[in-house]
C-alpha cells in the first residue's frame, strides 16, 4: 500500500511561495493498493493535481469523503475521473438524517456554483452512504467511525496485508476533556488509530491558537502528539495545516513537538508529495 | 475496553459540565456515567462506584413511586427512554448508595445516533423537595 498527500491545507487553498512546501492544496490523499486499486481520501483541492496521474486503463476509483466542508469537496467537479465515460466513480460520504449523498453533493456541483450537474457527469457515478463498521473497497480493509468535528465527520482506517493507514483529518478528541488524552474508551477517534502504521492527522494550531478555538473542531498539535501516543500509532503526519501558517511555521511547530518530549513514534510533518510505503 | 461512540463521548462531555444531575446509559443498559451533581443523588462517587450492568444497578438503587408505592423497572423515564425509544419523564423516590430517600422528578431521553444507531439514554434529575441538590 502506498500513501500519497496531495493536499494538506486546512479550511482554505494557500498557494504561493511561502507554503511551497507544506503545499497550499486542500485535503486530498491518494491511498493505492497492493493491486493497483486507487482510493481517494477526500476530494479538496488536491484531487486536481492526483487526476493527472490517472492510468488510462483505470476502471475503479472510491473517493471516501470524511465530511462535505468545503476544503474537503472543492476539488470534485475538477476530478479527470468524473469525465470519463469508462470509469466507475464511487463515492462515499458520511450518512445524514435529512438528505441523501447525493442531494447534499448537489449543492455544490450545481449552477450556481459550479456550472456541470452531476447527472451530467459522463463518468458511471455512484454514490454510498458511508458504513459506520468494516467493510471492503477491492479487497481493502476500511473502517469508518463518526469522530469529534462538527456535523456528521468520519474518520477512515484502511488495511492491507496487515498495514493500516488511518486518516482523521479534521478532529478535535480534546474537545470538553478533563484531561486529556482521556482513558481510550473514552476518546473519539481511539479505536481507528489503534496500532495505526501510519496517522495522518489534524494538527492545525498551536495551543495558543487552539485557546481561541475550542470547538471549532481541530486540535492542537501537543494534543494530537498525545492523541498519537495513545493509540501507539508507529509514525504520526501532521496535516490540515492553518491557512495562515507558512513553512517556517509549520517546520517550528514540529520541532518544538519534538523537543518537549521524547516521542515513541516518528513525527511528520506532512508535505504535498510526501510518499510513505506500507 | 473498546471505544463509546461519538455520541456517547459528546453526551459525557457534556453533562460533566452541567450542574443537575445526569445519567448516561449505553445500549446495553450499563449505567456509563453520572457527573457530579449526580453524585449527590446516588450518594456515590462515579470514580468509586464505576460503570455498572442494569441488573447490578437495580440492587443498588431502590426506586418508588412518589406515594411509596412499588414501581416496576420498567417504568422507570430511564428505561422507557433506552427500551421504548421515547421521552419519558416522572416523579419518583429513590434511595441511593448512601441510604436516604430522595423525592427526584426523572426526565430522560433516548441517544439516537447517526445511520439509525441506538446508543443508550440519558436521565436528568431534578429533586423535587426543597434541600437542594448538593
Amino acid at each position: 500500500m502506498d500513501v500519497t498527500l496531495w493536499g494538506t491545507r486546512g479550511s482554505l487553498a494557500a498557494p504561493g511561495p511561502e507554503t511551497a512546501r507544506y503545499g497550499g492544496n486542500t485535503s486530498c490523499v491518494e491511498v493505492r493498493g497492493a493491486d493497483g486499486q486507487l482510493l481517494i481520501l477526500d476530494a479538496g483541492t488536491g484531487i486536481r493535481p492526483l487526476s493527472a496521474t490517472l492510468y488510462p486503463d483505470l476502471r475503479r476509483v472510491d473517493i471516501l469523503l470524511t465530511h462535505l466542508h468545503m476544503d474537503h469537496v472543492q476539488g470534485l467537479g475538477f476530478f479527470a475521473g468524473l469525465y470519463k465515460p469508462d470509469l466507475e466513480v464511487h463515492v462515499w460520504g458520511p450518512p445524514s438524517t435529512t438528505l441523501h449523498l447525493r442531494d447534499r453533493l448537489a449543492r455544490y456541483l450545481s449552477p450556481p456554483l459550479f456550472p456541470v450537474q452531476m447527472r451530467d457527469l459522463p463518468s458511471r457515478l455512484t454514490l454510498h452512504d458511508v458504513p459506520l463498521s468494516d467493510f471492503e473497497i477491492e479487497g481493502m480493509a476500511v473502517k469508518a467511525s463518526l469522530v469529534c468535528h462538527p456535523g456528521p465527520t468520519v474518520g477512515y482506517r484502511i488495511s492491507e496485508n496487515g498495514k493500516a493507514v488511518v486518516y482523521l483529518p479534521d478532529h478535535e478528541p480534546a474537545l470538553g476533556a478533563r484531561r486529556f488524552p482521556e482513558d481510550a474508551e473514552w476518546t473519539s477517534g481511539f479505536e481507528l488509530a489503534e496500532d495505526a502504521d501510519i496517522l495522518i492527522h489534524d494538527a492545525q494550531y498551536t495551543p495558543e491558537e487552539y485557546a481561541e478555538h475550542v470547538g471549532w473542531g481541530h486540535s492542537s498539535l501537543p494534543d494530537t502528539v498525545g492523541f498519537a501516543q495513545k493509540a501507539a500509532a508507529k509514525k504520526m503526519v501532521t496535516f490540515h495545516h492553518d491557512p495562515q501558517h507558512d513553512d517556517a511555521i509549520l517546520d517550528r511547530m514540529v520541532e518544538d513537538a519534538r523537543r518537549a518530549a521524547k516521542l515513541p513514534f516518528t513525527l511528520v510533518g506532512g508535505t504535498e508529495g510526501a510518499t510513505f510505503a506500507l | 475496553m473498546p471505544q463509546q461512540p461519538i455520541e456517547l463521548i459528546l453526551t459525557r462531555q457534556w453533562a460533566s459540565y452541567l450542574v443537575v444531575p445526569v445519567w448516561v446509559m449505553g445500549e446495553n443498559g450499563h449505567l456509563v456515567y453520572y457527573n457530579e451533581p449526580a453524585e449527590a443523588v446516588l450518594g456515590r462517587r462515579f470514580d468509586e462506584a464505576g460503570e455498572m450492568p442494569a441488573e447490578e444497578l437495580a440492587t443498588i438503587f431502590q426506586t418508588t413511586s412518589e406515594d411509596g408505592s412499588r414501581l416496576d423497572a420498567e417504568s422507570l423515564p430511564i428505561n422507557i427512554a433506552l427500551l421504548e425509544r421515547r421521552p419519558a419523564h416522572r416523579r419518583l423516590r429513590i434511595r441511593g448508595l448512601d441510604g436516604e430517600w430522595r423525592v427526584v422528578d426523572a426526565s430522560a431521553f433516548p441517544i439516537e445516533g447517526q445511520g439509525g444507531r441506538h446508543l443508550g439514554a440519558v436521565a436528568i434529575f431534578w429533586e423535587a423537595e426543597p434541600g437542594g441538590l448538593g
